[in-house]
């Protein structure tokens, strides 16, 4: 049974390229959207808070793969436009679902940064942009670190319901092996598994080191 | 790097610094409290505070835990706003601003930065900036917010880094200090702001005991050879008693007892005070 795993990875690996690349778009935008969304619900205004605390909510409270969906299909019947290629609306989905979690990530590292830090930069006569930009996120980065790079497997993991909506990553190609090939269908989703395992080394290593750092990092 | 040699010059600059300082009680107060009252929820815990403070005067603050000492010196660095009554600062009303139709409004964040410039404080549980070494916390707040050159704001901060002995630290970071050299990092990095008056907030009491020597002689420096005004919360009596121009007695929510050191310390006839300093001294 072992001979076709060559031809397997062969063939799902035509995905390779989709599923890295969905996943550090979809990264990048979900840490964006994070800072955003994190920073504006500690704002003093209740508009921007109350905004932002509906969009984290509605994606926090709604699925993923739902979400997908409107925007690949319901969206585009009900308003009869084309949003995005596929691989797009992946990223902005996934980028808006991962967001909404890693907000909360970013709102409740900069609030358990220690009073004392604000109190003395207030003594100094920062102002409050100074006292985020250089007191506040730099420490809160460091307690922010362990939940980044664990959403950030999550996020890899999140990739392969692009699939769904026909987004040609390396479980779709899995798929359509499988389809053709049912008798190696095990052999197909173990190459996949140990393939996405791979892909999150890195990610599993990265966020380690980031434990580390926070542990040393800040008042808290 | 400071070295030995370094930190004896500058130790011999100050000595030849010191100013016998005689409180001009005729000038301007640089800080006028009037009525100010402050409540946290139900509970009302300043209850009228009047007090002037001279250019140049040190103020120690004494009283029972609890009575307000430290709420009165945040309300000056603006980290509480009082409940009633006005603190004047320089001539400008601290927490309360004229509006264009000289109605007097509740005081911006920028009114605030404006009169904030004047006040430095050190708190009891240091507050040093953790992710930054030691010269940076003191060179930080020059460049951000007194846009001074780096290295300008650099030398400053060595000389006064040096002043407070911990010329040798520079490239430490905070967690790797004892409690008595944060403490003097956080003085030294108050201090380069110059200030013209510092709030102390008992900066001892969470100290080792063997480690308040070394940051109350740092006090004791500024308080002969700097001509900024000081006002200290302590619970260090004798300490009080040989720097403070003036004493205050906080009790019930009012300034119960205020006069040079020796009357409010040695001579107050005062039962509450009396109280208070025997169950002192009994610690
Ligand atoms: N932020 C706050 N919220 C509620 N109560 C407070 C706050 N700060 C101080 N208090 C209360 O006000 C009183 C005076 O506090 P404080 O000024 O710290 O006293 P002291 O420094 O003399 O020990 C205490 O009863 C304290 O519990
Ligand atoms: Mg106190």
């Amino acid at each position: 049974m072992f001979e076709s795993v060559p031809d397997i990875i062969r063939y799902v690996i035509q995905g390779f390229g989709v599923t890295t690349s969905i996943f550090l778009a979809a990264a990048a935008f979900s840490y964006v959207m994070a800072f955003v969304a994190g920073l504006c619900r500690l704002s003093n205004i209740t508009i921007i808070r109350g905004i932002t605390a509906v969009y984290v909510e509605f994606f926090r409270g709604t699925s993923l793969i739902v979400q997908l969906f409107w925007l690949q299909y319901a969206i585009p019947m009900l308003l009869g436009i084309n949003i995005a290629s596929a691989w797009w609306i992946g990223v902005i989905a996934i980028g808006l679902n991962y967001g909404a979690y890693l907000s909360e990530v970013v709102r409740t590292s900069v609030i358990s940064v220690d009073k004392g830090q604000t109190e003395a930069s207030i003594a100094l006569n920062m102002t409050r942009f100074q006292r985020m930009r250089l007191v506040i996120l730099p420490q809160a980065l460091r307690l922010m670190l362990p939940e980044f790079g664990n959403y950030s497997i999550q996020i890899l993991k999140g990739t392969s319901l692009v699939s769904l909506i026909g987004v040609t990553d390396i479980l779709y190609f899995g798929d359509v092996y499988r389809s053709s090939n049912l008798s190696e269908g095990a052999m197909v989703y173990f190459i996949l598994l140990i393939i996405y395992f791979i892909i999150a080394l890195p990610l599993i290593y990265l966020s380690k080191k980031g434990e580390k750092i926070a542990k040393k990092g800040a008042a808290t | 790097m400071a070295t030995r040699e370094e930190e004896m010059t500058t130790q011999d600059q100050t000595d030849e610094e010191v100013v016998e300082q005689e409180v001009d009680y005729n000038a301007n107060p640089i800080v006028s409290y009037k009525d100010v009252h402050k409540s946290f929820g139900d509970v009302h815990v300043l209850k009228g505070i009047n007090l002037d403070i001279y250019p140049s005067e040190k103020i120690a603050i004494i009283g029972p835990s609890g009575s307000g000492k430290t709420t009165i010196i945040r309300m000056l660095m603006t980290l509480e706003e009082p409940s009633e009554g006005d603190i004047i600062v320089d001539g400008e009303n601290l927490w309360k601003m004229e509006k264009g139709n000289g109605e007097m409004v509740r005081a911006s964040d920028k009114h605030l930065h404006g009169i904030r410039d004047d006040i430095g404080m050190v708190f009891q549980h240091f507050n040093l900036f953790p992710h930054k070494t030691i010269l940076n916390n003191c060179v930080m707040p020059l460049t951000s917010v007194r846009k001074m050159p780096k290295n300008e704001a650099i030398e400053l901060s060595k000389e006064m880094l040096s002043r407070v002995g911990l010329g040798d630290k520079l490239d430490m970071y905070p967690s790797s200090l004892s409690g008595g050299q944060k403490q003097r990092v956080a003085m030294a990095r108050a201090l380069v702001m110059k200030p013209k008056i510092m709030l102390f907030d008992e900066v001892t009491s969470a100290l080792d005991p063997e480690l308040v020597g070394e940051v109350l002689e740092v006090i004791r420096d500024l308080a002969r050879t700097e001509e900024m005004a000081m006002v200290m919360v302590t619970h260090e009596m004798d300490f009080a008693l040989e720097i403070a121009d003036r004493v205050l007695f906080l009790d019930g929510g009012k300034i119960a007892e205020s006069g040079s050191a020796s009357e409010v310390i040695e001579h107050s006839e005062n039962p509450r005070l009396q109280d208070f300093l025997k169950r002192f001294r009994a610690d």
